[in-house]
């Protein structure tokens, strides 16, 4: 796969995100899952497909245990698509 | 996934609060806990049985009560045959084992129950566990290592996510019964990598069954081995009681299958039975099989004789389907909303319209003396409130009336049908 841009990426997860994020809490590197986005852990393995799908990688659990905030989870599917 | 626990099955972290008290984590649960019981309902979760007629009878709270969430599918609790089983252990060896299986643990008892389960699946290995708990415990958590991946249904029951939990492998989970999703996650995982699929044959919050023989074609497929758990199907699902992998004819494909004897078996204990050549080898380095004591002779007697009785089971699996159509087919009628739109196992799961009205008819239906399992979110999927019924075999074409005759004039009661 080529290397994609970070903003490329970033945009791609923003239109993912749309329909999980119910009220439409403005997104920014430090927003977080879990507190700020309210994710519980069924919205999470639903966004967490989406973004599995259009990129076709996997983020094991294992994985998202490490991921907290937006910023986060851009910088790991760049580095994920880019394997 | 798991029934009337206060807790969701995949773990949780609680964060740390700054009051050092290390119990205030658990504040807003004791908060929701004495929220539900100041409404005045019956504390769902600290029911005791004072007495214990049958299989399908108890006092509960003082009151004579029909069992009807107890997962004793084929009623062996009070066969004769097996609590003699159990008396002439006690006498012959003893309470306890005192040991780990691998130390001083291991009776006679012990490898006949191996035999026992050896024969009932026609596999050439048997290890037998202290619970069900620790049998996916300790075979997930071992076989999968480090790199190697666990792919599961996101409904899994708590022992199956704790065995993610206590081994280093990576976790990808799929949507629940979903075959595209498994075979989407198979596909993407690196080439090279160890794939273990975990799957459940019932699973038992909803009494819904997975669809076997595909999923683990799709397994196979793409290089995984696979793990059923079949908790409860056993010795009522398929031909000889092996579970839904024999009913829709995959079982040979199966690599390893866990079981516990505290549902069809009904003693406590649980297994894993497997034709992997190197199975053996399991028992050095399985920690949770290692590093516990044994069951205790009389429970493994209890536990071999009922199985033997339930290779031969066949007209008690015929009555616990009747039994299970017929509540099934009756519920629909009365109007209430159940969990499948067919009968599937011996769970029967009906939904409730919220937390408060599911625990009011919970209560109300133990005042009819009817004890059902209520379970709740965060245990259950989509967060439904619950009353989950689990048949027997021993309850009577006229037992199954009578419940339903409860569960009626408690739905009018409540305002749910």
């Amino acid at each position: 796969m080529r290397a994609m841009e970070r903003a490329e990426v970033d945009q791609r997860i923003r239109a993912l995100i749309e329909p999980f994020n119910k009220k439409g809490v403005e997104i920014f590197e430090a927003t977080t899952f879990a507190g700020d986005l309210e994710f519980d852990s069924l919205t999470v393995m639903d966004f967490v497909a989406a973004i599995e799908d259009e990129f076709d990688i996997i983020i094991s659990m294992n994985q998202q245990a490490e991921i907290e905030t937006w910023g986060q989870l851009i910088d790991a599917v760049c580095k994920l698509a880019d394997d | 996934m798991s029934e009337g626990i206060s807790q969701p099955d995949a773990p949780v972290a609680l964060e740390a609060t700054e009051s050092g008290d290390l119990f205030s984590k658990f504040d807003p649960l004791i908060k929701q806990r004495s929220d539900l019981l100041a409404s005045g309902v019956e504390d769902p979760f600290n029911l005791v049985m004072e007495k214990v007629l049958s299989p399908t009878r108890a006092v509960c709270n003082g009151r004579d009560t029909i069992l009807l969430g107890t997962y004793n599918y084929m009623g062996m609790t009070f066969d004769p045959d097996v609590i003699q089983a159990g008396k002439d252990a006690l006498d012959n060896y003893g309470s306890g084992t005192t040991g780990s299986r691998v130390l001083n643990g291991t009776y006679q008892g012990h490898k006949e129950c191996e035999e026992a389960l050896k024969e009932f699946y026609a596999m050439d290995h048997a290890m037998v566990f202290s619970t069900g708990y620790q049998a996916n415990l300790g075979i997930i958590s071992t076989i999968a290592g480090k790199g190697d991946y666990i792919v599961l249904d996101i409904d899994s029951h708590a022992s199956i996510w704790d065995g993610c939990s206590l081994g280093n492998a990576e976790i990808v989970p799929f949507r629940h019964n979903d075959i595209e999703a498994l075979e989407k996650r198979l596909k993407r995982i690196p080439e090279g990598a160890g794939k273990l699929v975990v799957l459940e044959g019932v699973y038992s919050m909803l009494g819904d069954i997975a669809p076997l023989k595909e999923m683990i074609a799709v397994s196979k497929a793409h290089g995984a081995m696979v793990l059923v758990d079949e908790a409860h199907s056993m010795g009522f699902i398929g031909p000889n009681g092996r579970g839904v992998a024999e009913d829709q004819g995959c079982l040979d494909d199966v690599d390893f299958v866990i079981g516990t004897f505290s549902k069809s078996v009904g003693t406590v204990g649980g297994f894993c039975v497997s034709n992997h050549p190197k199975f053996e080898i399991m028992r050095l380095v399985c920690r949770p099989y290692v590093f516990t004591a044994s069951l205790p002779p009389s429970v493994v007697a209890t536990a071999a004789t009922s199985i033997r009785k339930l290779m031969h089971g066949g007209n008690k699996r015929a009555h616990l389907w009747e039994n299970s159509k017929t509540l099934h087919g009756g519920l629909t009628k009365l109007g209430f909303t159940l969990g499948t739109t067919e009968p599937q196992s011996a769970i029967v799961a009906v939904i409730m319209p919220d937390l408060q009205r599911g625990a009011a008819m919970w209560e109300a239906l133990l005042k009819e003396g009817l004890y059902v399992n209520l379970a709740r979110p965060p245990a259950t999927p989509a967060n439904m409130t619950l009353l989950r019924c689990s048949l027997c075999a021993e309850h009577s074409a006229e037992e199954v009336e009578t419940i339903l005759g409860m569960f009626e004039r408690a739905g009018k009661a409540v305002g749910i049908i």
